[in-house]
């Protein structure tokens, strides 16, 4: 999101769900909404089958390709390049928007000096993909009417992430694809209220509604509001850096709701060693997961459905969660546990519902501000919506930008941490698939879905399985720096020869045990998406 | 806007609906099969014709617009007569078992048969099975011999989820609705990818969630309109609930919302059955230090002495000992005062979650 | 080629070569000593046509004549029980069923000595040999306006089309005339749709033409589906380039550029044909960009259908060029207004389509001339059946059945007594022998619970039975049916158990009754034609022949005996038998006994009436009851 925050102004989705109907050409990049994003990715191909354009670009062969105009299966990692390659294109042929640059851009001419090193020539040497393909992309993009782009965290979990964001949202500000109703940079949001955690300040450097926590008058917006003397003056930790400072015993107690950083989180032998070395640690969920084996005190948690609250979706829309059914045994919803533990720590928090704590973050959350429960009705509510009487913003950046003029940042090609070599010969992607989520919390506990899709799997190219004897549902052996993991194969052609990929949602074959924790510099987002590994027949 | 005349009576209406739209928007009854509003027009299912007074025709009223000056009458003899043969001929090919049927309360066909006042064909009743079930999925059951051909699964399978994994296949009295090679909807050949939605548009036991099987029919059950808990499309979900158990989730058809036309995917269909689970945690839990073994406590006991250790550490190493992780997968609320408590309890800006991830 | 004068051009460099075949010519020099033409339609090709055109060019080529004789494959003649049919021009001499063996004799005696071969030519009913093609019954008194060029020129070359007068037509039509009076004349000529529905040909352009949109399509429905039809077959075998001339006409008049011809992917040599036909078409510049260096363009495509007879219904056929499964949709909307991949579309037949060149050149009067007050022109007949010339056959509207079936067709087979003639293909209806004297045209067939269809005429002899013939047409109707709509799919499927139970003895008390109250709401609630129309045959067989229907009910008997379940005992007359024995030989499940010399006994209730006895019985001795 820091990307979109640097070029925009703000780090959402901007625009809505909805205008993919009205879209004429659809680029999408680093993401597969037919398993990650189901019901946006049908309406993607909706939007196909009714006359819009696919691009995509992908180092898998996702479904989505079968759609597409153009695929472009780009080398994991070298997004950067293929983007500025599409860029140079663009300006070759004068295909950009000269007057929404003039008037809603700044800082063009760096781009057009930094995209003139890119000939599409050279874009195919680091990206592996066909200079033709990308000019057909760049100009199918360029001429685009309703172009939007959409992303994951194919593109932001890289250790250039942010600077792989920045060239897309470069891309969109080129053609003039951005604040109007049906385009857009899109990210989309891959869990249920990640949009909400990180708006109500789940980040170690901002208060709620993105207010930094470095602005001292922020902090004494707060600091008053909330009856305390003050606060650090610098952000906090983040996630990754949370168990390297455990690991150091910097960090003595841990507090972790509704997290499985054991599968979820790179380098799992790493996260566990920081783990035993808390001293005090508190895992507060709906199952006794596999971080749970290392807490002090586990808290059983109420689920999305027996609880009230809200979500905030990826298109910035807060809606309403209901209680269906009574939480199991002694569960508590979260904010009642929360409340709870901050009464013993000397801190009253004192609220009887969800509704008084929206009504709270109403007041101190100017994107917020508007946001009640007796308003969110059938269809919920989309930020930013300042006050009582605003409807709610469909897509950002009308008429002008969060942060003013929108920002040209350009950036060069530099290759992963981590490239194949005799030792480790693949490169690894991680991600997900359509019929399990994240940690397997849930999905693995729904025996509908876990008898269909049970065993943990590795894809892999038809032309290296045959170099490696490996069959279809073969036993392998995955090891990378880190660690050994074993796994089925999945033989075919999702992936190209050299390059592997395998979800991470599986305790008995964590796929996290073999990534590694180098980070983007800017939004600290490890990356997954390039591990270089070894893989043998077991 | 036009004026038209239903059964005698004139009413205005708009002029792009069709005369169901306008009909039914009028306040009269017509039953359909086949007809969804936000599914194309087949018109195969015959139900809603009505009489066209100027042409002496029966037409399709769902395929049919109005135009200025129609009139049609919507219930006379000879339309109920058509419409009662219809239904007759569906009977005559469909299992008479409401009473073990899944869709018994939740069955067009049912209620046509009830308003028809046909409780069996008058053309003889189908004894035997002609197909075999399909259920060697998880999820769906298809029972072709409960399908009364009105497409709307494939419909919704072609036009809103774009998988096509269904098609018609065979003629005339043979035809039925198969996947890729007439294999199961789980084989590798099938592109099915669970969404559910043909089995919210069945309008009768065709298709039935096979989790749900024996959990309820639809008058057993209570709905919450709820959001999804799995990715951040945020679909709106009706979690079906008989007691305290979650058996179903349905679809919500409302423009608008992330999810205008009833989508929903494999995880927000059937990725419901974890709240069940025994292995829930219902207690709090405390670590034995000594044995490595947790024991069970009360609230107060487990919240005391996290209350006590935070305490502790927040004198000896201040706010800087402290992290948090909150969670993509908990409410606003909850995230929102977990960041509170670390700030504003603990003193720290140590939170983060796997935004990330 | 650029223009209507170089066409002219190329005609009358080709109307020389093939004078030869013109009665009026039959005297002058020709460029050749003589054309053979043999028919190659589907028919002669099946009884070894191309055996024989192999063996003329080999025969002629041994006497270094192949300069001087040319030997021709042609469309359809219509007589296809009789082939291969070989007619030798200028005499227009008329040889039917020639084998291999036969070319060498007429090559001797009739080209190279001009002595006609007797024993090769057609004989009528008399036993009269007739040398003439013209003065064949069978043809004399038709009518050719479809097929004039069926059987007349060689399909695949587009030239002897261009010296017939082809394409002259369209270039008529984008040099002098605008697309309304095309439209104005075609409506002015009376024309009706020729693939059933007989809807007038000028209105349904007009729909179409004054739908708005930039992108319109014609189709061509070339998807003959009727059991034993051949129609279309026959004129895209025949005269391919007849068809794309009517389509570019209509494609000018609607404002389309781009057309299909949806043809059933088992007429693989109509296929090929137009294929050629196209590309011939494409190299002289009639199809594509700038036609006739005017603005008009027009691609043309064929499309292969997989043979689904419910793939005839346009809806339906429409789908089936999408790439969907061919299954109708509801009308409105009209293809006209909302058609191929939702553009105005206009459909017409073949028949139909042929007929345009006809009406444009020689004028809507000379057609409309021909025919009846509703129904202008002629149409083209599969006379099938229990008639003695079975084939293709083209008459003018208002021709009577009688004339069709009793001169055209020679009269029922065997002697036997004419029954009644199935128009309209599977869905059309029966007509009974009081009604022989019917006028050919729509609403007259309509009158009595027949149609005119596509043009399939089945006729019946007195062995017929009337409800096995019902059974079997909705037998292929109610198999063909799509599945879409409930009363197609299951209303007929009920109707056909029906008449299968009282085909089979099982017939109830108030199945007739059943059969009428089911037959009329499948009619009036089903989708599209197919099901509208698919209880015509049940229907019109009660309403002539009810008694027979009653007679299988309540007589548990069958009056023709064709019903096996109903076939009445054999009995012995014994003042005939003389004791032979054979009978009791013969019998397969031993009915019959008696002593050598002595009358014989059937055991009525053993007997499956399987006619053996009576047929070996050297005294005719043996009756069925």
């Amino acid at each position: 999101m820091a990307g979109l925050a640097k070029s925009f102004g703000s780090g959402a989705m901007t625009n809505s769900i909805a205008e993919i109907d009205d879209l004429d050409v659809i680029f999408v990049t680093g993401s597969n909404p037919i398993e990650n994003h189901p019901v946006i990715g049908s309406r993607m191909k909706k939007a196909v089958k009714n006359g819009a354009k696919l691009i995509l670009a992908d180092p898998r062969k996702i479904e989505l390709a079968e759609e597409a105009d153009v695929f472009i299966q780009q080398r994991p990692g070298s997004d950067i390049a293929l983007i500025n390659g599409m860029m140079n294109v663009i300006l070759e042929e004068g295909l950009q928007d000269d007057k929404f640059i003039k008037k809603r851009t700044e800082n063009y001419e760096a781009v057009e000096d930094v995209v003139s090193q890119y000939p599409p020539e050279r874009a195919e040497e680091i990206t592996g993909v066909p200079a033709e393909d990308i000019r057909r992309a760049a100009r199918i993009f360029a001429k685009a009417e309703n172009g939007a782009i959409y992303y994951a965290m194919g593109v932001t979990q890289h250790t250039s992430g942010t600077a792989n964001v920045t060239s897309l949202t470069s891309l969109a500000l080129l053609t003039g694809n951005v604040g109007k109703e049906a385009s857009g940079v899109n990210p989309l949001r891959g869990q249920s209220n990640v949009q909400g955690a990180c708006d109500l300040g789940g980040l170690p450097n901002v208060f709620p509604g993105y207010q930094k926590v470095i602005d001292p008058e922020i902090r004494d917006k707060f600091a008053k509001a909330w009856n305390v003397d003050g606060f650090p003056d610098e952000p906090g930790l983040t996630v990754v850096e949370i168990f390297k400072a455990a690991e150091k015993g910097d960090i003595r107690a841990l507090y972790i709701m509704g997290e499985n950083p054991v599968i979820s989180d790179p380098d799992q032998n790493h996260i566990i060693e920081a783990l035993e070395k808390t001293e005090f640690t508190v895992v507060q969920d709906i199952f006794f997961n596999d971080t749970a084996e290392y807490a002090d005190v586990v808290l059983p948690a109420a689920c999305f459905a027996e609880k009230e609250g809200t979500f905030t979706n990826t298109e910035r829309r807060v809606q309403k969660i209901e209680k269906a059914v009574e939480p199991p045994g002694d569960s508590w919803p979260d904010w009642k546990i929360i409340a709870e533990i901050s009464k013993r720590v000397g801190y009253d928090m004192d609220y009887d519902n969800v509704e008084e704590i929206m009504a709270e973050i109403a007041e101190l959350t100017p994107i917020y501000g508007g946001i009640y429960y007796d308003r969110l009705g059938d269809l919920g509510l989309q930020w930013p919506c300042p006050d009582r009487d605003h409807p709610g913003t469909k897509f950002l950046h009308e008429g002008e930008f969060a942060r003013g003029k929108g920002k040209f940042y350009p950036v060069h090609y530099t290759p992963p941490v981590e490239e194949m070599d005799d030792d480790y010969q693949f490169i690894m992607m991680t991600g997900r698939m359509l019929y399990h989520y994240h940690s397997g919390t849930m999905t693995r506990n729904s025996a509908a879905i876990d008898e269909f899709e049970s065993d943990a799997y590795i894809e892999i190219s038809n032309e290296d399985a045959e170099k490696l004897g490996v069959e279809n549902g073969d036993r392998v052996k995955v090891s990378s720096r880190r660690g050994v993991v074993e796994t089925y194969a999945r033989v075919g052609d999702r992936v190209a020869p050299g390059y592997l990929f395998m979800p991470f949602h599986y305790a008995e074959s964590p796929a996290n045990r073999l990534t590694h924790d180098a980070l983007d510099p800017e939004a600290k987002i490890p990356e997954y998406k390039v591990t270089a590994v070894s893989l043998e027949k077991v | 806007m036009a004026l038209i005349k239903i059964n005698g009576k004139e009413h205005e209406v708009e002029s792009d609906l069709s005369i169901l739209e306008a009909v039914r928007g009028e306040g009269y009854e017509i039953p359909t099969l086949c007809y969804h509003p936000d599914l194309s027009i087949s018109g195969g299912c015959r139900l809603c014709i009505v009489e066209d007074v100027d042409s002496g025709q029966l037409i399709t009223s769902c395929s049919t617009g109005v135009t200025e000056g129609l009139e049609i009458k919507t219930a006379s003899e000879r339309v109920e007569r058509a419409r009662r043969s219809v239904v007759d001929l569906l009977l005559s090919d469909h299992p008479l078992d409401c009473m073990i049927c899944e869709a018994d309360g939740n069955c067009t066909l049912q209620d046509l048969a009830y308003r028809y006042g046909l409780n069996e064909s008058t053309l003889g009743s189908k004894i035997d099975p002609r197909f075999e079930i399909e259920h060697d999925n998880p999820f769906i059951v298809h029972d072709p011999d409960k399908c009364i051909l009105c497409g709307r699964c494939i419909r919704v399978d072609n036009e809103i989820q774009c998988s096509d994994a269904i098609d018609f296949i065979n003629r005339g009295f043979t035809t039925r609705i198969a996947a890729a090679l007439e294999k199961d909807l789980g084989d590798d050949d099938s592109t099915c990818v669970f969404c559910g939605q043909c089995v919210e548009m069945c309008p009768t036991g065709a298709l039935t969630y096979k989790p749900s099987i024996g959990e309820g029919r639809e008058y057993n059950l209570e709905h919450t309109e709820t959001t999804c808990g799995y990715c951040g499309v945020g679909c709106k979900l009706d979690l079906k609930t008989r007691g305290n158990k979650v058996v179903e989730v349905g679809s919500i058809y409302r423009e608008g919302t992330p999810n205008p036309v009833g989508e929903a995917c494999v995880k927000g269909r059937f990725g419901y059955e974890f709240i069940d689970h025994p292995d829930r945690l219902k207690t709090p839990l405390i670590k034995d230090k000594e044995t490595g073994e947790f024991n069970e406590a009360s609230w107060d006991e487990a919240l005391d002495y996290i209350g006590d250790k935070f305490n502790q550490i927040k004198e000896e190493s201040g706010g800087d000992a402290f992290g948090a992780l909150c969670s993509a997968r908990c409410s606003n609320e909850d995230n929102y005062l977990m960041q509170k408590l670390m700030r504003a309890g603990l003193g720290s800006h140590t939170i983060d979650h796997c935004a990330r991830l | 080629m650029k223009s209507l004068e170089e066409l002219k051009e190329i005609r009358d460099k080709y109307k020389n070569e093939i004078q030869i075949r013109k009665k009026e010519f039959r005297e002058e020099e020709h460029i050749h000593k003589a054309h053979v033409m043999v028919c190659t339609g589907t028919g002669c090709v099946s009884s070894g046509a191309r055996d024989v055109v192999a063996e003329f060019n080999d025969e002629l080529g041994s006497r270094n004549l192949e300069d001087e004789v040319k030997v021709v494959g042609t469309g359809c003649h219509g007589l296809c029980e009789l082939g291969p049919l070989v007619i030798v021009y200028p005499e227009g001499t008329f040889y039917s069923e020639i084998t291999r063996d036969d070319v060498a004799e007429i090559v001797e005696e009739h080209i190279i000595d001009g002595q006609i071969v007797e024993r090769l030519l057609y004989e009528d009913k008399s036993g009269k040999k007739i040398a003439g093609y013209n003065d064949i019954d069978f043809y004399k008194r038709q009518k050719r306006i479809a097929l004039k060029n069926c059987g007349k020129i060689n399909p695949e070359s587009i030239e002897e089309y261009f010296a017939e007068g082809g394409y002259e037509a369209l270039g008529k039509v984008i040099d002098e005339l605008s697309p309304e009076e095309v439209i104005e004349m075609v409506k002015d000529s009376g024309l009706r749709g020729r693939g059933g529905g007989g809807f007038p040909t000028g209105l349904k352009w007009s729909f179409a033409a004054g739908a708005p949109g930039d992108k319109k399509y014609v189709i061509c429905n070339a998807d003959e589906g009727d059991p034993g039809a051949f129609m279309d077959r026959s004129v895209l075998e025949g005269d391919p380039h007849g068809i794309i001339e009517g389509m570019a006409i209509s494609a000018y008049a609607i404002g389309a550029d781009e057309g299909y011809i949806y043809v059933r992917a088992e007429y693989p040599l109509a296929v090929m044909r137009l294929k050629k036909a196209i590309i011939d078409a494409e190299e002289y510049g009639i199809l594509g960009d700038n036609i006739y260096d005017s603005d008009f363009s027009f691609d043309l495509h064929v499309k292969e259908g997989a043979g689904a007879f419910v793939c005839g219904e346009e809806t339906a056929l429409m789908q089936s060029i999408e790439g969907n499964r061919g299954m109708p949709t509801p009308r409105p909307p009209y293809p006209a207004v909302k058609g191929l991949w939702g553009k105005p579309t206009n459909i017409n037949n073949v028949e139909t389509l042929v007929n345009i060149p006809y009406i444009i050149l020689e004028g809507p009067e000379k057609f409309s001339a021909v025919g009846t007050e509703g129904s202008k022109g002629t149409k083209v007949f599969a006379l099938t059946g229990k008639v003695n010339n079975t084939g293709l056959v083209e008459i003018a509207m208002g021709t009577t059945l009688r004339e069709i079936i009793f001169d055209i067709g020679g009269g029922v087979q065997g002697g036997k007594e004419f029954k009644a003639v199935q128009t309209g293909g599977p869905s059309g209806g029966c007509v009974p022998k009081e009604h022989l004297d019917l006028s050919i045209d729509y609403e007259s067939l309509l009158d009595v619970g027949a149609m005119m269809g596509s043009g399939g005429m089945v006729v019946m002899d007195e062995d017929t039975c009337m409800v096995d013939v019902a059974r079997f047409f909705l037998d292929f109707t109610q198999s063909e049916s799509c599945g879409k709509c409930t009363p197609c799919r299951i209303g007929t499927k009920r109707m056909l158990q029906i008449l299968e139970r009282i085909t089979q003895g099982d017939g109830q008390g108030g199945d007739i009754d059943l059969l009428l109250e089911l037959g009329a709401r499948v009619k009036e609630t089903s989708l599209c034609g197919l099901g509208q129309t698919a209880p015509n045959p049940v229907l019109s067989t009660i309403k002539f022949f009810r008694d027979e229907y009653e007679a299988h009910i309540y007589d548990n008997y069958c009056p023709t005996g064709s019903c096996d379940e109903l076939a009445l005992p054999y009995w012995i007359d014994k003042d005939i038998c003389i004791g032979c024995t054979a009978c009791v030989n013969e019998c397969p499940v031993d009915a019959i006994s008696g002593e050598r010399k002595e009358p014989h006994v059937i055991d009525e209730d053993a007997c499956i009436s399987c006619g053996a006895c009576a047929e070996i019985c050297p005294v005719d001795a043996i009756f069925q009851k």
